[in-house]
Order: structure tokens, then sequence, then C-alpha cells
């Protein structure tokens, strides 16, 4: 068994903090009194494990997983790829990747989604995939669009993909959201804005990657993930027993 | 100029908003796309230990329910083993210990069925009393919310619980106390979580 050890603290300037006014949802919604500070035990360190049996190997193919035989979704065809790392540089195999997004027209797939944005029959939004030995994963999908939402009278969301990662433990667990290089929504929206620095923001926008991309096909976009790192254990710790 | 430490930051953190069904519970945000949903079974049907189910609000500052929430569980199995290659012992097979809860849209109730866990060795060999992490996200929740469930029954081993007594405000500890009562023969844990006001529920930075 190998030697457990603690995740690096989270940098809390770095997220957004809980209460934001801009994002008035936040007003109601986030806790008054401060976190209190927990050195990691078995419980934080541990997190579920995932496995080939949990997904299919098409569920990261969001331009096949809801189509109708012989269809398409609407929209621009893009491939999102990077890697998942830890805050040391290292990679992150074998941990699961899950997206979600509205279409090209900026509707989602939900039945509390009331914006009049035109459903695609062939868009479901939704993809899953586990990430290789290097830490690497893709997805093909549409790019999303727009849509408003109510916060001030005429606040729209920047293109974006939610995205949720697992890592090895439930301390690394997160959601985030993908945005888009050069997308002029990103510096008024106020949920971008409730991070705080701006290199931050930053970290979430992917870049398009020429690269990568398919010619006469897909337009690729790459996004790698940093989750947080572990302590080596040089010294020994007291974390189990003494 | 000094030597760089080349860490990387941490991917910030952002709110999963309204639609979180869609990436993770499809079924609640109304269609039917994968073989199976992650986290629907936390326990398996093999798992020793007695049978319960924990259900709840979440509840914001102005005292209603929270109606978009997602809620991740996380527990070892009755005799305290995380199903995860680092801890010590085995669980059974189908044991997950990891469980994946929406609210109802109307009320904003939420629950799950599952074992009650076993104590776990914390750290310097303080036993921890039997609890489930429980990680909340929603829209205007920034970044996800940890906190812990602690069972009613387990008073003792609950004051010897070394996380429990890191908190200075003693009463501020009973926000995560959850309260067993008996239904139908069946076992109900019960345990509202408030983001805000007087009882807010002690949320960890862990
Ligand atoms: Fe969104």
């Amino acid at each position: 068994m190998k030697k457990p050890a603690e995740f690096y603290q989270r940098d809390r300037e770095w997220h957004p903090p809980a209460l934001d006014r801009n994002y008035k949802t936040s007003v109601a919604r986030s806790p008054q009194y401060p976190l209190i500070s927990l050195e990691n035990t078995a419980s934080e360190i541990t997190g579920p494990v995932f496995g080939h049996n949990d997904f299919a190997p098409t569920d990261n193919d969001l331009l096949t997983n809801y189509a109708q035989p012989g269809q398409a979704p609407v929209g621009e065809r893009i491939i999102v790829h990077g890697r998942v790392l830890d805050e040391n540089a290292r990679p992150v195999p074998n941990t699961l990747v899950e997206i979600w997004q509205a279409n090209a027209s900026g509707k989602y797939r939900h039945k509390k989604d009331a914006y009049l944005g035109s459903m695609d029959p062939n868009f479901g939004g939704c993809g899953r995939t586990m990430t290789d030995s290097d830490g690497y994963y893709y997805f093909r999908t549409v790019k999303p669009g727009a849509y408003p939402w109510r916060n001030w009278v005429n606040n729209w969301r920047p293109a974006h993909i939610h995205i949720s990662v697992f890592g090895t433990g439930f301390a690394q667990r997160l959601i985030t959201q993908l945005y888009f290089e050069g997308d002029p929504l990103i510096d008024q929206c106020p949920i971008v804005k409730t991070i705080p620095d701006p290199d931050a923001v930053q970290q979430l926008i992917a870049a398009l990657d020429m690269n990568a991309s398919i010619p006469l096909d897909t337009l690729a976009y790459k996004f790698d993930i940093v989750l947080r790192g572990r302590r080596s254990t040089l010294f020994e710790n007291r974390l189990e027993g003494n | 100029m000094k030597q760089k430490l080349n860490y990387l930051k941490e991917t910030p953190s952002q709110t999963a908003g309204p639609f979180v069904h869609i990436g993770l519970a499809p079924g609640a945000a109304g269609f039917d796309i994968y073989n199976q949903e992650l986290g629907t079974d936390i326990s398996g049907p093999n798992a020793s230990g007695e049978r319960i189910r924990v259900e709840g609000l979440v509840i914001d500052g102005i005292g209603s329910p929270v109606k978009d929430v997602m809620l991740e569980a996380w527990q070892a199995n009755a005799a305290g083993s995380y199903a995860h290659p680092e801890h010590p012992g085995d669980v059974e097979d189908g044991f997950r210990g990891w469980g994946r809860v929406i609210t109802n849209f109307e009320t904003g109730e939420w629950g799950f069925d599952t074992i009650k866990p076993g104590p776990v060795m914390g750290r310097n060999g303080q036993m921890m009393a039997p609890h489930i992490n429980l990680w909340i996200v929603a829209r205007g929740i920034n970044v996800g919310l940890n906190t812990r469930l602690y069972f009613s029954d387990e008073e003792e081993a609950n004051s010897a619980d070394p996380v429990i007594n890191l908190i200075e405000w003693e009463r501020r500890r009973k926000t995560l106390i959850a309260q067993r009562v008996e239904r139908d023969g069946a076992t109900v844990y019960r345990f509202d979580i408030c983001l805000q006001g007087d009882n807010e529920t002690v949320f960890f930075d862990i």
C-alpha cells in the first residue's frame, strides 16, 4: 500500500468567493461563516474509482450520442481535448470527466430551460469519458451558443461547456466551465467575474488548436484541467496511525 | 532572481449552474441518453451493515428549499473501509461508497438509500465516528461545499470525533448530526443543510 499524503491546501483566493453580489443567486446561497479548515483524513484522500464498465466508449462523442442515425447536430463541429494534471504537473490517469452544454443556439435539453433558442433533435448535450494513462481526454461536440440569463436585465453567458472532474480523492472534486478563446462575452459575464484573479480566468479559456483540428471536418480547442496536487512524503507524516 | 517552483495552479471552480442534471443526471433533465447513470446505487446489493435512508432539504438564506442542488455522497462501508486502493481493508463486491442525488424540482427534497458506514481511522490514530462526506453544488454556489453527516444514535463516538471537536463553536456541531427516525419499519436519517442563518451548517475547507 502506498503511503497516503495530503493534498495541497486549496488556494481560496484563486477560486471565486462564495459571495459575489453581482452574481445575485450567490447572495442567499453563500455560507456566511468561515469554512472550518480540515487537515486531510482518509475521508478526503480517497474518492470513487470508475472503470470502463461505467460508460460506453461512444459517450464522449456528442456529435453522435443523441443524433438520429445518419443525422448530425447543427453547429460548428469541434474537438475539445487536453490533459488532466495535478499541481505537480503530473498526469491524472483513469479519472472520470463529464461535460454538459447548450446546443449551437444556446438552448439546453432540460425541462427547466425556457430560452426561446431552438431545440436540436440531434443533440443531447452531455458526454463523459475517462482520461487515459497519460491523463489525456477528448470529446467531439458542437460549439455551444451564448444564451441570456436572469441576473441583470441583459446578461449573456459566453459560450461555455460545464466540466466535472474527480481525480483520485474526494478533496479534488471539481466542477468548472470552459470558455472559448476570443469570445467578447467572457469579460462581461458576472459568473466569470466571480473569479477575482484575471490570470485564473485565463486558465478557463480554451485555446484554438489548429494542429489538433481535422482539415475539412472539425476544429479543435485545447483545455488542460489542473486538480490539486499531493504532498510527497519526504518526511514521515502522521496521517495514518502514529 | 530566485528559482521558479513551477507548480501549476488548480483550475478555478465555477458554479454548476441550474442545468447540472443534463450532464450528471440526464434522466432528471428529461431525457434518456446513457446506458446507465452513475451514482444511483451507493452500497450495492452485497454490502453488510444496517440499511438506511438519508433525506433532507438544502435551505437558502431566505429559508426556502433550494430546488436545483446536486449532492454527492462518499462513505466507507460498515467495516470502515473506503472502496479505494489506498485505504486498508476490502469492500463488498458492488460497494462503491459513492452516490449522486438531486433534489425534487417541486419540493427540494432529496434522499438516498445506503448502508450505515462504520467508524474510520483518522489522523494520529484517532478514530472518527461513522460519517458520510457530502459535496453540494448548485446554481449560486461558486465552489462546491463540503460537509459531513454524522448519526444521532452515535453519541459516544460523535463526542470523541476529532473533526467534530475541531469546531470551536459547540452549538454549531449539531448541524452535522442527522436525526434518526423509524418510518414503516425503515431507518431514516433526516439531514437538512442550511446554507445561511442561525443554523448554518458547518462546511469544511478540506
Ligand atoms: Fe451553462
